[in-house]
């Protein structure tokens, strides 16, 4: 695709939104506009996230990509191979190889180091849409720090239902000011996204807007003294590889109520079980 | 026992290639050309155009080929081609007034100095299907005239006589949502932009809707005219503005009443509509909505319809947008609905013992 700049933007686009992810640094969780671009893939698909990726790709990057934790869903696969024809660059579904990953709905659970980059694709950006569905408004209450409408959600909640019923996409404030959407990850990412070495960068392509966790920023999601965050998984270990503190997907096996439980990160489930661990289910049979 | 779902990269590939074939149909059918959609499926590659924002009706046709005749996604195909185009300049405005109309009507005036031509519309045919199309055939030529240039504005007259709302002349670059991100409010000329690039169907119901009374604005059109105009631009090297071009566009203006205020005398105001090619329906639906979202710089009362709503107009009337963030949840979403599941399941366990 010789036709098309590196990495497919042109680099006037590139700048802009640079700048844009410059601001957000600044600024963090704050959510900077920019003027997206349309993009050869569907809004929905990972606009934001493609931009954000394109903006910050070197030609010495090794690029990961991820959707649900995997490498190898039918998304990730064609946003890798978009940018390994529009940018050549060398890609890895190791974790801990990667200088940039994109990711879609998880963080990975291999711990993130320095000069890493996270890159999520974000569907709705703004935490509080869902309680205010005037862009006006919203901008409104996160100048104005006016998060009030949020807790009377959370505590409505508790009211209802005896505990916070937001299990993904669960509402963060970065550094003591911002009020974040974290994009839809399980809640049982949330604690990752709090002072890690890694740069965390947003995109939503459709809402134009971008933000940023620079690294070792606090982050808290929110909660009550007396109701305090949990994050939660399935109560299973991998049944692969055997690990009781990953993030399951839980899998059907059959119509009479089978089921097993596996890392939703497949880069991690392989990497422990090429070590040696095993699962319930393990063809290997040395269940750890 | 669990297989991963591996292959997503093979899966890809066979999938495109089962479009591909999809896409073709029976070999035995001949090949669609990009002459026959771009020459006998017009209408359709002037949407494609207005929506997409691109003004080549050979891409345009190609896309619609491409696209196997699904508008939106064959506008989505120019959309993403035209974003990678660089931006060499700016054409000066162009004049609608020294447009070549092929088709120039009003409805305001019974006759008016350039006269009512019809020109190629189904307005006034019978809707029956023509069996006769089904066979070969070429149609008779139909008598010939020549395009007039330099038809008056009706809405000029009705300025003359200071009816209708002064329009000033602004040399005030507009606004482009293609390379600035929308901030609200936006002005009229943003308005119009992602009104023109906006959904048919969306700007349609809307303007419908306004007319069945959510947000009411009497309209009338005064003038619908289609034809070719030229696109000039300025040479800085040469200091003077030379044609680059011709393109045909649909022009509506429409004349809404207004009872006047505590500061203005009664007079009518204007609703306006630009499109590429012959797209009629979506010029005159975009005057009734660009009127109704001018609500409150004319002084009139938020009926709260949705039609009035700058937000909700202009963040819903993009059908790339709208398309994209719908037809995403077709993809997985395992992560999230896992943990939803174990939210319920410990709410309902929770339910269970407190019952106990």
């Amino acid at each position: 695709m010789s036709d098309y700049n590196f990495a497919y933007l042109d680099e006037q686009t590139k700048r802009m939104i640079r700048r844009a992810i410059l601001k957000g640094v600044a600024v963090p969780g704050y959510q900077v506009p920019f003027a997206s671009r349309e993009m050869p893939m569907p809004y929905g698909w990972g606009t934001g996230g493609v931009q954000v990726t394109a903006a910050c790709l070197t030609p010495d990057d090794r690029l990961k990509v991820i959707d649900q934790g995997a490498d190898d869903t039918t998304n990730a696969v064609s946003i890798r191979k978009f940018f390994q024809r529009t940018a050549a660059v060398a890609v890895t579904e190791h974790t801990g190889a990667a200088t940039l990953i994109q990711t879609r709905h998880r963080i990975p659970e291999r711990p993130l180091i320095a000069g890493q980059i996270l890159v999520y694709q974000v569907p709705i950006p703004e935490p509080l849409r869902f309680l205010e569905p005037r862009e006006t408004e919203t901008r409104r209450m996160h100048a104005l720090e006016d998060y009030g409408l949020m807790h009377v959600k959370l505590y409505e909640d508790i009211a209802r239902n005896g505990a916070i019923a937001t299990s993904y996409a669960y509402p963060v404030k970065v550094e003591g000011r911002y009020v974040m959407d974290p994009s839809p990850i399980p809640k049982f990412d949330n604690p990752k996204l709090s002072g890690t070495p890694a740069l965390q960068l947003f995109g939503a392509g459709r809402e134009q807007r971008i933000y940023a966790i620079p690294p070792f920023t606090k982050v808290v999601s929110l909660d009550f003294e007396d109701y305090p965050f949990e994050a939660t998984k399935a109560p299973h270990p991998c049944d692969l590889c055997g690990d009781e503190g990953s993030y399951l997907d839980e899998v059907i096996t059959d119509d009479r109520g089978g089921r097993m439980f596996v890392c939703s990160d497949t880069d991690h489930c392989a990497s422990r079980q090429a070590e040696g661990h095993g699962g319930r289910l393990s063809t290997q049979g040395d269940a750890a | 026992m669990y297989v991963a779902v591996k292959g997503g990269e093979r899966a890809i590939d066979n999938a495109h290639a089962f479009l591909a074939e999809e896409r073709r149909g029976d070999p035995a059918v001949p090949d669609l050309s990009v002459a026959q959609i771009r020459e006998q499926m017009a209408l359709a590659v002037n949407r494609v155009m207005t929506e997409g924002s691109l003004y080549d009706p050979d891409l345009a046709a190609l896309a619609i080929k491409q696209a196997r005749g699904d508008l939106i996604e064959a506008i989505f195909l120019i959309r993403a081609y035209r974003t990678t185009l660089p931006r060499l300049g700016y054409s000066t405005p162009v004049d609608t007034g020294k447009m070549a109309t092929t088709r120039r009507i009003s409805a305001t005036y019974k006759d008016l100095p350039g006269g009512q031509i019809l020109g190629p519309t189904f307005d006034y045919t019978h809707r029956l299907i023509d069996f006769a199309l089904a066979a070969e055939g070429d149609a008779p030529p139909a008598p010939q005239a020549s395009p007039l240039g330099d038809v008056p504005r009706v809405t000029g007259f009705l300025d003359r006589e200071g009816l209708i709302e002064e329009e000033p002349a602004s040399d005030a670059t507009p606004g482009d949502l293609t390379r600035e991100p929308m901030e609200l409010p936006a002005d009229r000329a943003l308005r119009l932009q992602a009104l023109t690039r906006g959904d048919e169907g969306f700007i349609l119901s809307l303007a419908y809707s306004s007319q069945r009374g959510f947000g009411r604005t009497h309209p009338f059109v005064g003038e619908l005219r289609i034809g070719e105009v030229a696109v000039e631009m300025d040479i800085s090297e040469l200091g003077v503005a030379i044609e680059i071009g011709e393109i045909t566009v649909t022009e509506c203006e429409t004349v809404n009443q207004f009872t006047g205020s505590k500061t203005q005398p009664p007079q009518f105001t204007r609703g306006y509509g630009l499109v590429f090619g012959q797209t009629e329906r979506k010029a005159i639906s975009m005057s009734l909505v660009d009127r109704a979202l001018r609500w409150k710089e004319l002084g009139e009362d938020d009926t709260g319809a949705p039609v009035q709503d700058q937000e909700f107009v202009l963040m819903h009337a993009d059908n790339i947008q709208a398309t994209g963030f719908l037809e995403h949840i077709k993809l997985p979403h395992y992560v999230d609905f896992q943990s939803e599941l174990e939210l319920v399941r410990r709410l309902r366990a929770g339910m269970t013992e407190a019952a106990e």
